[in-house]
C-alpha cells in the first residue's frame, strides 16, 4: 500500500421512506484500525457502510463523509459483501483482476498470482466460482479486494454465511492481509466483533454508542477466557437494547 | 441427449400412427389429406425439386437469423447506452410489433423485389423484437451487488456495460436466439408466399394450387424438420455461449 490509511468521519441525517433512520449522527473511524459496527438487523449498519462508499441506499442522506486528510474518500475504498459478488463467468484469476480490467488498465499478473497464492487459491486459479466452496469464494473475494490495494476496506458481513471453522480461518486471513488499512466491519456476531475489533460501535435505534469492554490487541484468541468474557459483555449490552 | 432423441422419435411415431389411423378411419381422399406413406413417396419422388427450394429457404433463414440477431443485439446495447433511444425507440418497437407481419410482407416485396432480400427482411423483422426484448431485459437485470462493486472499483459506464452487464445477459440473449430460431423460418415462408419463384413457401403454394397436397405436405415436413434442427443447434450454441449459467428443470419441484 502506497499511502497512509485515512481516518473517516460520517455526520448527518438519514431518512428512509420519509422516516428518519439516523438523526444528527456522528461516526468516527480511526485510521489504520479495525472498527466493528454491531447491532440488531435493520438498524442501518449496512447503510452506514454504503454511505461511506457512496453506494445507493434507497434513502436520503444529508450530511458529509470526510477523511482525516481531507482528500476524497470514495476512490480509496474497497468493498466486500456477504455474498462473494464474483462474476460467475470468470475464473478466479479474472475475478481478482476485475477492477483493473473495469478501469481499462493492464493487470499486474505476478501481483495477482501472488495474492491468489496468499489466500491459498493457487491450485484453483482457473476455476469458476460455481466449482468453489463458499469459503474459497470468499477467499477469492478477499484476493480481489487486496488487488485493489485501497487504504480503506469496507466489509459488510463477509463471513456470515461460512461455517464456524472456515469463518475463524477467514477472520485470521483477513486480519493478517488487511493489516495497516482502515477497516470497517459490519457484523451481527459479537464473537466476530470481539475477535477482530480495535473499536466496537453499537448501532441501535437509539443511535451510536461505543463498547468499552475491549482489552488487549486484535486478533484475539477465540477460545481465551478474556475474549469470551468480552463477548458475553457485548451480548448483554446488545440484549438490553430497546427494540 | 440420447434420451431426448429417443423421446423425439417416440412422439414422432405416435403422431404418424395417429395420422394414418385418421386417414383409414375417415377414408378421406388423398387430395384432401394424404397419409404419411403417400407423403413419404412424394418426398422421395420430388427430392431434387424439394432440395433445390429448401436450399433457398435455408439460406434466407440463416442469413435472416444472423442479421436479425446482430441488429437486435446492437439495438439492445444501444438502448442501454442512450436514454434518448429508450424514449424514442421502445414505444416504436412495441408499435411495430403490433403490425401483423403479413401486412408488411407485400410492401417489403414491392420495395425490395422478388428475390431473397425481401424474404431476409421479413425474417429479420420477425425475430427483431424477441431478440431485442429478451437481451435488453437481461442487460437490465445484472446483479445489483456486482454493479455496486464495479462502482467502488471506479469502473467507467462503458466497461461496466461490456464487461459485466453484457456477459451477465448472455443467458437471456440465448433465450431470445432460441425463440428467433423458431420464428425465422415462419418469416422466410411468409415472404415467399407473398411473391417468390423459389423456396419451400413458394413450393407449398404451387403444390396446393395444383392439387398436389402430398407434395405440399412433403415440403411442409422438410420445413418443420429444418426448424427443429435449427432450434436444437441454436440451443446448443446458446448453452455454450453461457456455459457458466446453471440450468435447472422442474423435476425437483
Amino acid at each position: 500500500m502506497r499511502e497512509a490509511p485515512p481516518g473517516l468521519q460520517l455526520r448527518g441525517d438519514f431518512h428512509h421512506a420519509g422516516q428518519p433512520l439516523f438523526r444528527d449522527i456522528s461516526l468516527g473511524i480511526e485510521a489504520g484500525k479495525w472498527t466493528c459496527l454491531v447491532g440488531p438487523s435493520g438498524v442501518g449498519k449496512s447503510t452506514l457502510l454504503r454511505l461511506i462508499a457512496d453506494l445507493d441506499t434507497g434513502g436520503e442522506f444529508s450530511g458529509t463523509v470526510t477523511a482525516g486528510d481531507e482528500r476524497p474518500v470514495v476512490p480509496r475504498v474497497a468493498y466486500m459483501a456477504q455474498t462473494d459478488l464474483l462474476a460467475p463467468w470468470l475464473d478466479v484469476y479474472e475475478n481478482v483482476v476485475l477492477g483493473v480490467r473495469l478501469r481499462g488498465e493492464a493487470p499486474d499478473r505476478t501481483r495477482a498470482e501472488r495474492l491468489i497464492a496468499r489466500v491459498g487459491l493457487e491450485p484453483h486459479r482457473h476455476k469458476r466460482p460455481a466449482s468453489l466452496s463458499g469459503g474459497m469464494r470468499q477467499r477469492a473475494a478477499l484476493a480481489r479486494m487486496l488487488m485493489e490495494d485501497r487504504p480503506v476496506a469496507l466489509l459488510d458481513e463477509p463471513f456470515a454465511a461460512l461455517d464456524a471453522r472456515t469463518r475463524s480461518e477467514m477472520q485470521e486471513l483477513a486480519h493478517e492481509t488487511l493489516r495497516g488499512r482502515t477497516v470497517v466491519l459490519v457484523t451481527h456476531d459479537p464473537a466476530e466483533a470481539v475477535r477482530l475489533a480495535d473499536h466496537i460501535i453499537i448501532v441501535s435505534a437509539a443511535g451510536l454508542s461505543r463498547y468499552e469492554g475491549l482489552a488487549g490487541d486484535a486478533i484475539r484468541a477465540a477460545e481465551a477466557t478474556e475474549t469470551l468474557a468480552m463477548q458475553s459483555g457485548l451480548l448483554r449490552i446488545l440484549r438490553e437494547l430497546p427494540q | 441427449m440420447k434420451r431426448r432423441v429417443i423421446d423425439g422419435l417416440l412422439s414422432a411415431c405416435a403422431a404418424l400412427s395417429l395420422w394414418q389411423i385418421v386417414v383409414w378411419l375417415t377414408g378421406v381422399p388423398s387430395f384432401i389429406l394424404p397419409g404419411p406413406v403417400g407423403v413419404l413417396r412424394s418426398l422421395i419422388d420430388n427430392h431434387a425439386l424439394i432440395a433445390e427450394n429448401a436450399g433457398t429457404t435455408i439460406v434466407e433463414v440463416l442469413l435472416g437469423l444472423v442479421l436479425g440477431a446482430a441488429i437486435g443485439g446492437a439495438t439492445a446495447l444501444h438502448l442501454m447506452i442512450s436514454p434518448m433511444a429508450r424514449r424514442l425507440l421502445l414505444p416504436l418497437m412495441v408499435f411495430s410489433q403490433a403490425i401483423p407481419i403479413f401486412a408488411l410482407a407485400p410492401i417489403l416485396t414491392l420495395w425490395l423485389g422478388y428475390g431473397m432480400i425481401s424474404k431476409i427482411a421479413v425474417t429479420v423483422l420477425m425475430i427483431f423484437f424477441p431478440v431485442v426484448s429478451t437481451f435488453y431485459d437481461g442487460l437490465r437485470r445484472t446483479d445489483p451487488g456486482l454493479l455496486d462493486l464495479a462502482r467502488t472499483m471506479g469502473a467507467t459506464p462503458m466497461s461496466t456495460l461490456l464487461r459485466l452487464r453484457l456477459p451477465a445477459a448472455l443467458p437471456a440473449f440465448g433465450s431470445g436466439l432460441r425463440l428467433a430460431a423458431v420464428y425465422a423460418p415462419i418469416g422466410a415462408v411468409i415472404g415467399e408466399w407473398v411473391g417468390a419463384s423459389k423456396g419451400l413457401g413458394y413450393l407449398m403454394l404451387l403444390a396446393n394450387g395444383r392439387g398436389k397436397v402430398d407434395l405440399m405436405f412433403a415440403a411442409l415436413f422438410v420445413l418443420a424438420a429444418f426448424t427443429v434442427l435449427l432450434h436444437a443447434s441454436t440451443s446448443m450454441a446458446a448453452r455454450r455461449m453461457a456455459s457458466w449459467a446453471k440450468e435447472t428443470d422442474g423435476s425437483g419441484i
